[in-house]
């Protein structure tokens, strides 16, 4: 038994070492600009910038300067004052949306895979319905309705984010509830809440979390699309997508306008991707090993 | 037996609807085991060993039909409302399962999953129930078992999680337990390790075991009484040395013959039993071993033998041909 012992100390001792190693630059910087973009975007009404909102016809579309970073935009508004607040907007709906997918698509997979007959069929029908409703008619819809404004445009994103959800989670919950863990509790006398709670959730909420931070990235992406075309956040707020879509009129004049937002959006993607495949990858790994 | 059984199976059948028709899992199977003892069930893959053992903890899957009476301490199990048999399992029912790779939460620790039972079925508080999941690893021989509460699952080798899977069957001093072939996962070595385990704690705590096994040989020094199964149905039942002495159902013959003998020379053929079990979803006219039996003949195919008594009462099989009763007095 000794024997036994020191094995599973070394396997302790050399894991970490071996898991840091193989995460690599690429990851830590992704993390890196993550916690830098998030962080800035908190601190832009702390942060000395110019208001995002002001206007100085003076200097439109102004190169960058000393008192303007990365320039004006067309309507001589600070481009780094507007691409913080714009982080606001697109990390707000990218980082909520997702959540509402998550509580609503990840608890109804959940409980379609455990229970399975008439609830599964009815849930699994709904959301082929959702799914097959084409999102920009139901987009158009909403905000024609409602009006357009950050609650609903991440209400939007996230509903429409949650058929994806469900299926993971059901897809996960349907493997693991044949387990024989599962049969165990029960034959334990667990409730079967209990067995949702504490012996499921837990093994379902790694691929949903990795599923969450690709989803972040779509999210943020789908935001922008739909801010492009005018159905985001209403102006004078910006978010990445609109500045996007303003700077299209200059694209010939001031280029920068338009690549800037594109640059940041395209980086906050990448790192929320890769966080999550690293983490995906991470978490594969020990389902190989149980 | 003259103690009242503490469980007794009545006529219990077991169908589940499959594609290809009704699946007759487990057919009308009769058995009963007393406090303190060991009952031995053995058969094939695919026999409904399994299946019979879901049907007494009433743990089958949502779409199987079961009926006839499943007994449990004065209590019929079948018509027990769920709140009732949720509090009988775990307290009065365990099981322990053939895969420990499964049998066990991987995303939780072994102290969690263990005090977490005994928190809910015994009411301790949190550092009682601490102390006593300690003292339960180390009664199933498990070295260090303070340190081993703090492990996952997969930190610890196959025999060590049939350990703590039976730490956790019997955490709640249950009176029966149902032990789904526990050391099928397991090499040999550790098979005879858990298999005395079970016996010395089923000794301590006077509890009655369901041991199922596709190994005669398991059976052999450990369960008082053995029923074989093939094809959903007991077809032989003894007390395991006038089983051992005295088998009458060729079938139950056949698979102790299936059985590598140590002493046999290298390269002797293993006298393996030919054919393929019934197809359970087309139920047979004769008896469901007559395809594959040496002593097969007319009545065999045509009508089902019961389960009849032989030299004593004890010893019931259901076969028109038993061998070795020639001589013997037939029922």
């Amino acid at each position: 038994m000794a024997t036994l012992d020191l094995g599973i100390d070394e396997v302790a001792a050399v894991a970490p070492v071996a898991r840091s190693r193989r995460l690599g630059l690429l990851f830590w910087g992704a993390v890196g600009w993550t916690i830098f973009i998030l962080s800035a975007a908190a601190l832009a009404n702390v942060l000395p910038l110019p208001s995002p909102t002001d206007m100085d016809m003076l200097a439109r579309r102004a190169p960058p300067s000393r008192l303007h970073w990365l320039g004006t935009d067309g309507l001589g508004r600070d481009e780094l004052s507007r691409l913080l607040y714009g982080a606001r907007v697109s990390l707000t709906v990218g980082l909520c949306a997702p959540v509402i997918g998550i509580a609503i698509g990840g608890a109804l997979g959940l409980l379609a895979g455990y229970f399975r007959g008439r609830f599964e069929q009815l849930v699994v029908g709904s959301m082929d319905v959702l799914l097959a409703f084409p999102p920009l008619i139901f987009a158009l819809a909403v905000t024609a309705y409602l009006g357009q404004s950050l609650l609903n445009l991440t209400c939007i994103l996230g509903v429409l984010g949650i058929p994806a959800f469900m299926r993971v989670a059901r897809a996960a919950t349907l493997t693991l509830a044949r387990r024989e863990f599962v049969i165990a509790a029960q034959a334990l006398g667990a409730t079967h809440a209990r067995i949702l709670l504490r012996e499921l959730l837990p093994n379902v909420f790694l691929p949903l979390l990795a599923f969450f931070l690709l989803g972040v990235a779509v999210i943020i992406v789908a935001e922008g699309a739909l801010s492009f075309l005018g159905l985001g956040v209403p102006p004078p707020a910006s978010s990445w997508g609109s500045m996007i879509g303003e700077g299209r009129e200059s694209l010939e004049i001031a280029p920068r306008l338009a690549f800037i937002p594109a640059i940041a959006m395209f980086l906050t993607v990448l790192s929320f991707n890769l966080i999550g495949d690293t983490l995906r990858a991470l978490t594969d790994p020990r389902q190989g090993m149980l | 037996m003259t103690e009242p059984a503490l469980l007794s199976v009545e006529a219990v059948a077991v169908d589940l609807p499959t594609p290809r028709g009704n699946l007759r899992a487990v057919d009308r199977v009769d058995l009963s085991i007393g406090a303190g003892r060991t009952l031995g069930i053995v058969g094939e893959s695919g026999c409904g060993k399994t299946m019979l053992s879901r049907a007494i903890l009433q743990l089958l899957p949502k779409k199987a039909k079961l009926s006839g009476r499943v007994m449990f301490d004065g209590q019929d199990l079948v018509r027990l409302d769920p709140e009732a048999l949720r509090k009988l399992r775990g307290r009065s029912l365990a099981v322990v399962f053939q895969d420990p790779m499964t049998s066990l939460n991987p995303v939780l620790t072994i102290g969690t999953q263990l005090i977490e039972t005994l928190q809910e079925h015994l009411e301790l508080d949190g550092p009682a129930a601490r102390i006593r999941s300690a003292e339960l690893l180390a009664a199933v021989g498990i070295p260090a078992p303070e340190q081993r509460l703090a492990q996952y699952p997969h930190q610890l080798s196959g025999g060590m999680r049939q350990r703590v899977a039976i730490a956790v069957a019997l955490s709640c001093e249950p009176k029966l337990l149902i032990a789904d072939e526990p050391t099928t996962a397991l090499d040999v070595t550790i098979q005879a390790q858990i298999l005395d385990l079970l016996a010395r704690e089923q000794r301590r705590r006077h509890m009655a075991m369901i041991l199922i096994t596709h190994d005669l040989g398991v059976v052999a020094g450990r369960a008082d009484e053995v029923a074989v199964m093939y094809a959903g149905r007991v077809v032989e039942q003894a007390p395991t040395s006038a089983l051992f002495k005295n088998m009458h159902m060729p079938y139950t013959e056949a698979l102790l013959a299936a059985i590598p003998k140590i002493d046999a020379a290298p390269h002797t053929p293993l006298p393996a039993i030919s054919g393929r079990p019934p197809d359970p979803t087309r139920p047979m006219e004769g008896c469901s071993f007559s395809p594959r039996c040496r002593h097969a003949a007319g009545q065999c195919y045509r009508e089902k033998p019961a389960l009849v008594a032989a030299e004593t009462l004890d010893h019931r099989f259901a076969c028109f041909h038993p061998i070795q009763l020639a001589a013997g007095a037939c029922a």
